[in-house]
């Protein structure tokens, strides 16, 4: 059985020929549900973090605003918004306003490939892996720009770290995300999910799929500046690293990139290692595979996305900080020669045809 | 090593060193001049063997016009304790540091220069330790006045 | 005088050349006196080379209340007051060491109830103490859930010592001649439950934080301190023996009961802020076992031998007394004309002291190492300022 895929991009180029106006109604109201649909995730996701922190640490976290605190984060938000936004005096003010935005960019670019069922997708490029990876890597020029256009030492550091931390681990992730297209022979992000039919690639692929997916993962998590790999805020060490001059919305627009990061790398490693929006199937099991079709693919989806979402906040609330240059150590020493080592392997079952339900 | 045993010891190193009254721990008065091979030789002689400057600080004594600087010196492997008096003139308060001893005079002596105004010759980095720089006077003084001041109740 | 006074900026704006052979520039941080990780208002001027420090200069006095010339406008009895906002985490132990040094001068008598109740109390927060360090350790180093850990435990001895003495940190306890109250008739049955509670509990902690491999890189040879130069630089308690120097006042001068029972003093072996952990880890434990032996054998007797107004009167001299608190060795060195307040008390301080050995420990390192090895001093700021 092969699912169609419908993407968002196609559809309105359905419309065009019929009326221009529809077609560009239609954009504007996907520009508007895509907008919505971030703030709402970001939202959700702090809220979540929260509670998932507290419960880790043994308290309830916020239980006023609403029941069980639900709208904690919306209160924070307005709060957010109302606050005085400060440039500082000394600040280069242009790229200190324009940090941010970047930051916030770089996440709504990779937004548009996320396959989350086959007809919710913006546009399926055919080279939707190389996007991805390309565009997540503008955030880290928001970063540096931020700290950089504080003009304060402390933000400068932070910055500096977070560049030589997420352009190191890019390089690991990049490795490990190319041994998912070599066995799945596609670049397109939609087609890596059709690949995954017959099962997940972290398991079809004789423990190659497995190493990738936890390179993936740290790599990711570091990418994203989460515990273990927070150096660049640091608020130990650096009271807030890159945006320690940041206030109000511009603070916010950090944080929600933040999280909505963590929600992109959590979809992007489901889509990647766990078969997206594919229900679980095996192999040829037709009764099996029948009954995980009952579930529907965007419900698939949210699933997987919310489990790695919920091991990356795990590993915040369990884990200390790496120091800069065991950080360092880590990506150059460890996952990179493993990555190396591995794709080589995955090249060799690829040519092989030695992995689980080989076409 | 017990009180007169110690107090006989440290004299047959220092001659002129002399019993000082009303302590509670062996205390021995030593000229300023003679502070700084005192104490190195306290710290290196091995039946002595005072490596740990415990404190020190400065007493005022207004009445007699002099500052009393105690050094409290122990003995950690031996476990005894030594007192060092060392009297300095109110005005001209300049005494030996012992910083090349004990590293952590530096800081006590600081202190002790923050607080009574005492001046450590040879001090590598002699400021105020809790004051700000341009402060004016040293206040465990007993003459020092300023307009926030407690009054002692009587 | 020829004696030459240095300024801060003096001592800041020296020359400064990075030595690493690539054209770089060295340039000063101030840390603090607002900073997450100073622990309230230290501050430290960073010189630094990229994340490298190369030198550490502290500069104090952000909290400085002239609590010594305090005293010498009170009885001795508000001087006991006054300790309690020094190093506040163990109150009780500041408390004691000018009961201390007050009774010895004075000839005041005490009983063994008053010493049981007193060695408890203090043992107790000295396990107290620990577990608020042990969480702040851990937020240092970047993970949140020990701080909430640490401090849900350390809630149950506050709550013990709320029953008892009124007070969750500034006790205000232990007085000259007695303890303030009687123990609550609830204290025995409350310790004996916490004792079992925070027993199951330290597993977790190891789970937590010692058994972590982050935890143990950021760690093991971090912020080394040899014995000799620990000595020298006037380090005492954790930070002393985590040295290999095994220098406890309560035992090697026991006071209190603490001749009456047995326990072990941990000591590390390189003096890195591994074996600084690893110290208090362990001290914890023996403050437990201390605890367990005293809590079922508190004798009989009055809790207060003097009468609470009465004016306490010492002979003049120099006295001096110390105790060992959970950061170290607190000496209350009191020079008395003979009236009814001190003519001159002076407190050597165990934070003063260990905090002097930063500049040592941490030059060389990352700007993580100096939090670590800052944390693992466990400096407490009122306690070095006074």
């Amino acid at each position: 059985m092969s699912w169609p895929v419908k993407t968002i991009a196609e559809r309105t180029g359905d419309l065009l020929p019929g009326s221009p106006w529809t077609a560009s109604v239609y954009v504007l109201l996907t520009i508007l549900a895509v907008t919505a649909f971030m703030t709402v995730t970001g939202l959700v996701l702090i809220y979540a973090e929260r509670k998932i922190a507290a419960h880790f640490q043994c308290r309830l976290g916020p239980m006023r605003v609403g029941w069980h605190g639900v709208l904690q984060t919306i209160a924070d938000a307005l709060k957010l918004l109302l606050k005085e936004d400060i440039v500082p005096r000394d600040a280069d003010a242009l790229l200190h306003i324009l940090a941010p935005v970047l930051s916030f960019a770089g996440m709504l670019l990779v937004m548009i490939a996320l396959p989350m069922s086959p007809s919710l997708q913006v546009a399926d490029m055919n080279i939707g892996v190389l996007y991805v990876t390309a565009v997540s890597g503008l955030g880290v020029l928001g970063i540096l720009l931020g700290g950089w256009s504080s003009n304060n030492k402390w933000s400068l550091l932070g910055a500096m770290r977070a560049g030589a931390q997420i352009i190191s681990y890019e390089v690991s992730a990049t490795l490990a995300l190319l041994v998912v297209v070599l066995f799945s022979g596609t670049l397109q992000l939609s087609g890596i999910v059709q690949s995954q039919e017959a099962g997940w690639w972290i398991w079809r692929a004789h423990g190659c799929g497995i190493v990738a997916f936890a390179i993936f993962l740290i790599a990711g998590t570091a990418e994203i500046n989460r515990t273990p790999f927070d150096l660049a805020e640091g608020e130990s060490e650096l009271t807030a690293g890159f945006h320690t001059e940041y206030s109000g919305l511009r603070f916010s627009f950090f944080f929600l990139s933040e999280f909505l990061n963590m929600f992109v790398l959590a979809a992007m490693t489901s889509t990647l290692f766990l078969g997206g929006w594919m229900p679980l199937h095996i192999g040829h099991f037709a009764v099996f595979n029948g009954v995980m079709d009952i579930i529907p693919p965007g419900l698939w989806f949210t699933l997987k996305t919310t489990a790695m979402i919920f091991l990356i906040m795990w590993f915040r609330w369990t884990f200390p900080r790496l120091r800069v240059d065991q950080l360092m150590r880590l990506e150059w020493k460890i996952l990179l020669p493993i990555g190396f080592v591995n794709l080589f392997v995955s090249a060799a079952c690829v040519v092989t045809g030695c992995y689980f339900f080989a076409r | 090593m017990e009180a007169p045993n110690l107090i006989a010891a440290v004299q047959a190193l220092q001659p002129d060193a002399t019993v000082r009254a009303q302590s509670d721990r062996p205390t021995l008065i030593v000229p300023a001049h003679a502070l700084v091979a005192l104490a190195t030789r306290l710290r290196d002689d091995p039946a002595l063997r005072f490596d740990l400057l415990e404190t020190h600080t400065a007493v005022d004594w207004l009445d007699e016009d002099r500052l009393e600087l105690l050094y409290l010196l122990t003995s950690v492997p031996l476990g005894h304790h030594l007192t060092l008096s060392v009297s300095v003139d109110r005005d001209a308060p300049v005494v030996p540091t012992l910083c090349k001893v004990y590293p952590i005079a530096e800081w006590l002596e600081r202190e002790a220069y923050d607080m009574f105004g005492i001046l450590y010759d040879d001090h590598p980095d002699l400021r105020r330790l809790f004051l700000e720089d341009d402060w004016v006077g040293f206040p465990l003084r007993k003459d020092y006045e300023d307009d926030f001041m407690l009054e002692r109740p009587e | 005088m020829s004696v030459h006074v240095s300024t801060l900026q003096a001592r800041i704006s020296g020359e400064s050349t990075a030595s690493s052979p690539l054209s770089t520039e060295e340039y000063f941080v101030n840390m603090g006196p607002q900073h997450p990780s100073t622990h309230g208002v230290l501050r430290l001027v960073l010189r630094l080379d990229g994340e490298t420090v190369r030198e550490v200069v502290p500069v104090l006095g952000y909290i400085h209340r002239g609590i010594e010339k305090m005293g010498e406008h009170g009885n001795y009895r508000q001087f006991v007051h006054l300790v309690d906002r020094m190093d506040y985490l163990s109150a009780l132990a500041n408390n004691w060491a000018v009961t201390m040094v007050v009774e010895k001068a004075a000839k005041m008598e005490t009983n063994d109830r008053i010493q049981a109740i007193r060695t408890l109390v203090c043992e107790l927060q000295r396990i107290q103490s620990h577990q608020l360090w042990w969480g702040v350790f851990g937020m240092d180093l970047g993970a949140f859930t020990p701080f909430f850990y640490g401090l849900r435990d350390r809630e149950q001895i506050c709550d013990i010592f709320e029953k008892t003495i009124g007070a969750r940190l500034t006790m205000n306890y232990i007085q000259p001649g007695g303890v303030m109250y009687d123990i609550h008739p609830d204290f025995v049955k409350d310790v004996k439950a916490f004792l079992t509670y925070f027993k199951s509990k330290m597993p977790e902690y190891d789970a937590l934080m010692t058994e972590n491999v982050i935890i143990q890189e950021r760690l093991r040879g971090i912020g080394k301190l040899s014995a000799e130069r620990a000595i020298a630089l006037g380090a005492t308690g954790p930070v002393l023996r985590a040295s290999g120097v095994a220098h406890d006042l309560r035992k090697s001068e026991p006071y209190g009961l603490y001749s009456q029972v047995d326990f072990d003093v941990p000591v590390g072996t390189t003096g890195d802020c591994w074996d600084r952990y690893w110290v208090r880890m362990e001290e914890m434990r023996q403050s437990v076992r201390i605890v367990e032996q005293l809590i079922d054998n508190i004798p009989e007797g009055k809790t207060f031998l003097v009468k609470p107004a009465a004016k306490i009167k010492v002979p003049a001299g120099v006295h001096y007394s110390h105790v060992e608190t959970a950061r170290g060795v607190l000496g209350v060195l009191l020079v008395s004309n003979g009236k009814d307040a001190p003519y001159r008390i002076h407190c050597r301080t165990p934070n003063f002291n260990n905090l002097w050995c930063i500049g040592e420990m941490a030059t060389g390192g990352r700007i993580g190492d100096l939090v670590a090895t800052l944390s693992s001093i466990d400096i407490v700021v009122p306690d070095i300022d006074r």
